[in-house]
C-alpha cells in the first residue's frame, strides 16, 4: 500500500498509462465484436469492411489519447472555485509541436494508400462479365439486359459469381443505385450513365435501395435483387420472355392472383400504393384497396369499363388524377416496360383483389 | 407622432406600408408584362417570385436600413451623426435599425435562437415521425419538407449567423476598437437575416408544401419541384448577401482597427479565427449564391443550366454548390475553434499552448478547405480519377484539425482548470469533435464512403461536428460573455446540469445513427425497414430528452437576464480586452483607447499584461509614480501582500 502510494507519487502517469491501454484494448474489442454491416453478397463488400474496420480500430487508441490527457488533466489539475492560482505559463513546444504534425500526417497517408489499394481492387475490369442497364425513375428501377435479347423485366436477378457491370441511367432526376449487401452504389444522374461493377458471392435476395433523395415517393423506392445459381439464370431469362406473353401467370403455377401480386411487387408498384394483399403501405399515389369501387365510380364518369380505366390509369396516368394526388408523379413508361399480357394480370389482380374485400 | 408621419420615419409602420407597396408593385409588373405579351395576366407563381424579390428589399428599406445612404447619394446635407441611435435603453431598441455592434451582436443572437428553437422543433416532429417505421404523423411531401427546413434554418438561420453575432459583440472589444468599421453595413447584414429565416419557414405555407429537396437542393429536382422550392431559392440569396457583408466588415475592422500595438501576433485566436472565418465567407458564398440563381433561372425563366438534354450539366451543379458548402463547414467551425481557445486558456489560467501554430493551423484549413469539395460527390459519377486528390487533401485536413485538438490538450495540461459551463462545453466540445473528426475521415476513404454515404452514417457523422463540434462551442461562448454582455451572472448549476444532460442525450441521439447508417438505413427517409426499428427508437426517445434538456438553457438566460447577480468587469480574471471594460461595456467601449503591450494569454507570467488604458507606455512597477491602470489581470507580483 505503501510503496503502490509511493509509486504513484514517483510515476502520476504510470497509472494513467495503463488505463489508457486498457481502455484501448477495451474499445478495440468492442468496435471489433460489432456486427457492422449486413451480410457480404459481393467480392468487393470483404475488402471494405476490412479496411473500415481498420480505420475503426486505429481510431481508437486515438481517440482513447485525447481523452486519456483530457481527463487526466480535469482530475490533476482542477481547482476549488476562489483558487486564484494560475497555471505554468508554457508557451509551447517545438519539438512536442512537430510531433504531433508528423506523425497525424503519416498515419492519413497510410490510410489513404491502403484505401487507393481497395479502391482499385474493387473496380478491377473481370472477364465474362454480364452487363445489366439499371434505369431510376420516380419510384421504381427497372432492367434491362442487352445480352439476354435486351431482356426487360422490373425484377433484378444475377447469377452467382460472374461479375456484372450495371450500368445506370435515369428517366428524370438523381436516384442512387444502392444494394447494402453489395457495399456499391452509384448515382444515377441526367445525360450520363454511370457505371459499376460487382460480382455477387452469395445466393440469396436483398433490398435494392435509392439512396439519393429523389421527390416525394424516396422512401419507399426500394426493390430487392435476387443471386440465383449460375446455372438457374438462362432458365430464369427463358421464363421472363414466356411471363411477357402469358402474364407470369405459369411462372405462379397457373395461380393468377399469385402472378399479379408477383408482378405488382416486381414493378415496384407498391412503393407509392398501399394494397393489404400485397402488404404495400405507400402513400405517395392512391390507395389501392378499394380500387375496384373507385374504378367503377371514375371509370363511369370517363365511359370506360372498370378494367379500361385501372388499364389507362397504368398505361396513361396523367389523363386522369384522382382528387387529392399530384399530376406528373406516377411514371408514364409501364406501357414500355410491361407486356400486354402482364398489364392485363395486373389488371385482373387489383380488380379481383378490390372485389374479395367488398365481399368480405 | 401623427399618422403619416409614423409612415414616413424609419420604423414598424413604413416596413408595413412598403411591403404593401411592394407586392402591388410585383402584381402591376407582371400583369403588366404579360398583358403586353398577350398572355393570361394572371400568374402567381410568377407574382410570388417578383414579390418574393421586391418585398425584402422594400422591408429593408421601410426599416430603416437605408434612409443615410439615400440621404446622401440624392446630396442632402449631411448631419453630423449624433450618436443618439446608438446603444440600446429599453427592449423596444433592439426592434429598430441601430448602428452600435453590442446591439447588432444581441440582435444577431436573439434572433438566430430563435430560428434554433423552430429548427429543433423541426427535429422533434421528423423523430416523431421516425420512432416507428411506416407513417405516422406526416406524409412523404410534409417529411421531405422538415428536413429541408430544419436543415437550412440550422445553417443559414443559425450556425453561421450566431457566429456573427457573437463575434460582432466580443471582436471589436478584443482588439480595442470603438464599433465596427462600417456600422450601417452592419445593422444591415443583420436586418437581412430575419427577412431570410422567415422566407425559409413561410415556405410550408406556398402550394405544394415547403421546399424539400433538402439543404443541398439538389437539381434536376429543385428545378421541378412546386413552388415552395423557390423560398429556399431566394431566401439563401439574403442570408449569403448578409454572411458576405458581415465578413468584409471584420476583415476591415480586423485589419485596420486593431489597437496600438496590437500586431497580428498578439490578436486574441478568437479574432483570428474571425479573421480566418471572413476569407471563407468572401470567397466561397458567392458561389452559392451563383448555384440557386441558376436554379431561380431554370425555374423562372425556362433555362437550361441543369436540364440534361438541352446543354445543360446536373453534375455541374454538384460542383458549384460544394465549392461553397465544403468550405462553408469551416465557416461552422472556425469560430467555434476561436471561442474554445479563449475558452480553455481562460478557464485553465494557461497561456494557449502553440499559440501561433494555432494560427497557422487556421489558416492551413481555409487554404485545404478549398480543395477537398468533390469529397461530397464520391458516388455523384463525376471523373473517377478527381476522387483519389480529394481523398488524399480531405485526410491531411486531419493534420491541422490535430494540431488544434492537440495544443487545447496541451493548454489543460498543468493548468488551474475551473470546470465551470463554459469549460465544461469546451471539454464536450473536443470529445466530441474528435469522434466527428474520426468518422469524417472515414468519410474521406473512397471504398468505405461508397457504402456509407447518404446512410445514415452521415448524418451522425454532420451532427457530431456540427452540433457536438460547433453548437457546444456556441453555448460554451454564450456563457462565457453572458456576462460580458448582460452584465449579470448565469446560473452556475443549471449551466452545468444543461451540459450533462446535452452531452448524455446528444450522444444517446447521434451516436446509434452510426451503427443504422452502416447497416443499410439512407437517409432523407420517412419510412425505413423494420430491421432498424429498435435503434431508431431508441434515438427518438433520447431526442425528445435531448430537445428538453434546451429549455434549461432557455430558462436560464432568460432568468439571468433578468434577475441574475450583477457581473463584475472582469469575473473570469481574463487578460483580453474586452474584459477590462465595464460589463456591460460603456456605450462606445472606451473611454480611453488601449494600448497593446504583450500577447493576450499570458497567464502565470508574472506581472504580464495585454493591454494597458492611460498611457503608452508599459507599467514598470505598481510602487512608483502615478501607474497607468493594468489592465491584462495577470497574476500578482511575487511579493504582493
Amino acid at each position: 500500500m505503501a510503496s503502490g502510494e509511493a509509486m504513484r507519487r514517483r510515476h502520476p502517469l504510470l497509472g494513467v498509462a495503463l488505463l489508457s491501454a486498457l481502455a484501448t484494448a477495451i474499445g478495440i474489442a468492442i468496435v471489433l465484436s460489432i456486427d457492422w454491416f449486413p451480410s457480404q453478397a459481393s467480392t468487393a463488400a470483404k475488402d471494405i469492411d476490412e479496411l473500415y474496420y481498420v480505420l475503426a480500430v486505429v481510431s481508437v487508441p486515438i481517440f482513447v489519447l485525447v481523452m486519456a490527457v483530457a481527463l487526466y488533466s480535469v482530475f490533476a489539475f482542477r481547482v476549488r472555485p476562489g483558487d486564484m492560482r494560475d497555471g505554468e505559463p508554457i508557451h509551447g513546444n517545438t519539438r512536442l509541436e512537430i510531433v504531433w504534425v508528423t506523425i497525424p500526417f503519416i498515419i492519413v497517408s497510410i490510410l489513404a494508400a491502403y484505401g487507393w489499394v481497395v479502391l482499385n481492387d474493387i473496380e478491377e475490369r473481370k472477364q465474362d462479365t454480364l452487363t445489366v442497364d439499371v434505369t431510376g425513375q420516380q419510384f421504381a428501377w427497372s432492367f434491362e439486359y442487352p445480352e439476354q435479347g435486351k431482356l426487360q423485366s422490373n425484377q433484378l436477378v444475377l447469377p452467382k459469381d460472374r461479375p456484372v457491370r450495371f450500368r445506370v441511367h435515369t428517366k428524370d432526376v438523381l436516384h442512387d443505385f444502392w444494394v447494402p449487401h453489395f457495399r456499391l452504389k452509384t448515382d444515377a444522374v441526367p445525360g450520363l450513365t454511370t457505371d459499376i461493377r460487382v460480382t455477387p458471392s452469395r445466393l440469396g435476395t436483398y433490398p435494392v435501395v435509392c439512396a439519393e433523395l429523389c421527390g416525394i415517393g424516396h422512401a419507399t423506392m426500394r426493390q430487392s435483387v435476387r443471386v440465383i445459381p449460375a446455372a438457374q439464370f438462362d432458365s430464369w431469362v427463358d421464363e421472363q420472355r414466356q411471363g411477357k406473353s402469358d402474364g407470369g401467370v405459369a411462372a405462379a403455377g397457373g395461380d393468377k392472383t399469385a402472378a399479379g401480386r408477383q408482378l405488382f411487387t416486381d414493378t415496384g408498384c407498391d412503393a407509392c400504393h398501399a394494397l393489404a394483399d400485397a402488404e404495400a403501405t405507400g402513400s405517395v399515389g392512391p390507395d389501392l384497396n378499394d380500387i375496384a369501387a373507385a374504378a367503377a365510380r371514375y371509370g363511369k364518369r370517363q365511359s370506360q369499363s372498370p378494367t379500361e380505366y385501372v388499364k389507362n390509369s397504368i398505361t396513361k396516368p396523367n389523363t386522369f388524377i384522382v382528387p387529392g394526388f399530384r399530376e406528373g408523379l406516377m411514371p408514364e413508361t409501364y406501357s414500355e416496360q410491361l407486356s400486354e399480357a402482364e398489364i392485363d394480370t395486373l389488371v385482373e389482380y387489383l380488380l379481383g383483389v378490390g372485389k374479395e374485400k367488398d365481399a368480405q | 407622432m401623427t399618422a403619416t408621419a409614423r409612415f414616413r420615419a424609419p420604423g414598424w409602420y413604413r416596413a408595413a406600408l412598403s411591403l404593401v407597396i411592394a407586392f402591388a408593385f410585383a402584381v402591376a409588373l407582371v400583369t403588366g408584362v404579360r398583358a403586353l405579351y398577350g398572355w393570361e395576366v394572371l400568374d402567381w407563381g410568377a407574382i410570388g417570385t417578383v414579390a418574393m424579390i421586391a418585398m425584402p428589399l422594400a422591408f429593408l428599406v421601410g426599416i430603416g436600413c437605408f434612409d443615410y445612404w439615400f440621404g446622401w447619394a440624392i446630396g442632402k446635407p449631411t448631419v453630423p451623426d449624433d450618436h443618439s441611435s446608438h446603444g440600446a435603453t429599453s427592449w423596444k431598441d433592439y426592434f429598430k435599425v441601430n448602428t452600435d455592434h453590442k446591439v447588432i451582436g444581441i440582435q444577431y443572437i436573439c434572433t438566430t435562437f430563435i430560428f434554433f428553437i423552430l429548427g429543433g422543433l423541426m427535429a422533434m416532429l421528423i423523430r416523431a415521425e421516425l420512432a416507428q417505421p411506416g407513417t405516422q404523423f406526416v406524409d412523404p411531401n410534409t417529411y421531405n419538407g422538415l428536413f429541408s427546413v430544419h436543415a437550412s434554418l440550422m445553417i443559414f438561420l443559425f450556425i453561421i449567423p450566431v457566429f456573427a453575432g457573437i463575434a460582432n459583440y466580443v471582436v471589436p472589444l478584443m482588439i480595442g476598437a470603438p464599433d465596427m468599421a462600417f456600422p450601417r453595413l452592419n445593422a444591415l447584414s443583420f436586418w437581412l437575416l430575419p427577412t431570410a429565416g422567415v422566407m425559409m419557414v413561410a415556405s410550408f405555407f406556398a402550394d405544394g408544401g415547403a421546399f424539400a429537396t433538402g439543404w443541398t437542393a439538389y437539381a434536376p429536382l429543385s428545378t421541378e419541384t412546386p413552388f415552395g422550392q423557390q423560398f429556399f431559392t431566394l431566401g439563401v440569396q439574403f442570408a449569403g448577401a448578409s454572411s458576405i457583408a458581415t465578413a468584409l466588415n471584420f476583415l476591415v475592422t480586423i485589419i485596420t482597427m486593431r489597437a496600438p500595438g496590437m500586431t497580428f501576433w498578439r490578436m486574441p485566436l478568437m479574432v483570428w479565427a474571425q479573421f480566418t472565418t471572413s476569407l471563407l465567407v468572401v470567397i466561397a458564398t458567392p458561389f452559392i449564391a451563383g448555384s440557386q440563381f441558376f436554379v431561380l433561372l431554370d425555374r423562372s425563366l425556362g433555362t437550361d443550366f441543369f436540364t440534361a438534354g438541352n446543354g445543360g450539366d446536373v453534375l455541374m451543379y454538384q460542383h458549384v454548390f460544394w465549392f461553397y458548402s465544403h468550405p462553408a463547414v469551416y465557416i461552422m467551425m472556425l469560430p467555434g475553434f476561436g471561442i474554445v481557445s479563449e475558452v480553455i486558456s481562460t478557464h485553465a489560467r494557461k497561456p494557449v499552448f502553440g499559440y501561433r501554430m494555432m494560427a497557422f493551423s487556421l489558416v492551413a484549413i481555409v487554404i485545404l478547405g478549398f480543395t477537398v469539395w468533390a469529397h461530397h460527390m464520391f458516388v455523384s459519377g463525376m471523373h473517377s480519377w478527381l476522387r483519389i486528390p480529394m481523398m488524399i487533401t480531405t485526410m491531411l485536413i486531419a493534420v491541422p484539425t490535430g494540431v488544434k485538438i492537440f495544443s487545447w490538450l496541451g493548454t489543460l495540461w498543468r493548468g488551474a482548470i475551473h470546470l465551470t459551463t463554459p469549460m465544461l462545453f469546451a471539454l464536450g466540445f473536443i470529445t466530441m469533435f474528435t469522434l466527428g473528426g474520426i468518422s469524417g475521415i472515414m468519410l474521406a476513404v473512397i471504398p468505405v464512403v461508397i457504402h456509407v454515404s447518404d446512410t445514415y452514417f452521415v448524418v451522425a457523422h454532420i451532427h457530431y461536428v456540427l452540433f457536438g463540434g460547433s453548437v457546444f462551442t456556441i453555448f460554451a461562448g454564450i456563457y462565457h460573455w453572458f456576462p460580458k454582455m448582460t452584465g449579470r451572472m448565469y446560473d452556475e448549476g443549471l449551466g452545468k446540469l444543461h451540459f450533462w444532460l446535452s452531452f448524455v442525450f446528444f450522444n444517446l441521439t447521434f451516436g446509434p445513427m452510426h451503427f443504422v447508417g452502416v447497416d443499410g438505413m439512407p437517409r432523407r427517409v420517412a419510412d425505413y425497414a423494420d430491421q432498424f426499428a429498435t435503434l431508431n427508437a431508441i434515438i427518438s426517445i433520447s431526442s425528445f430528452l435531448f430537445g428538453l434538456s434546451f429549455l434549461i438553457f432557455l430558462y436560464n438566460m432568460i432568468a439571468s437576464w433578468r434577475h441574475g447577480p450583477k457581473a463584475a468587469g472582469n469575473p473570469w480574471r481574463a487578460h483580453s480586452i474586452e474584459w477590462q471594460v465595464s460589463s456591460p461595456p460603456p456605450i462606445f467601449n472606451f473611454d480611453e483607447v488601449p494600448t497593446v503591450v504583450g500577447g493576450p494569454y499570458e497567464y502565470g507570467v508574472p506581472g504580464a499584461v495585454h493591454a494597458v488604458f492611460g498611457d503608452k507606455k508599459a507599467p514598470v512597477s505598481a510602487a512608483h509614480g502615478p501607474a497607468p491602470t493594468p489592465a491584462g489581470g495577470g497574476a500578482p507580483p511575487p511579493n504582493d501582500p
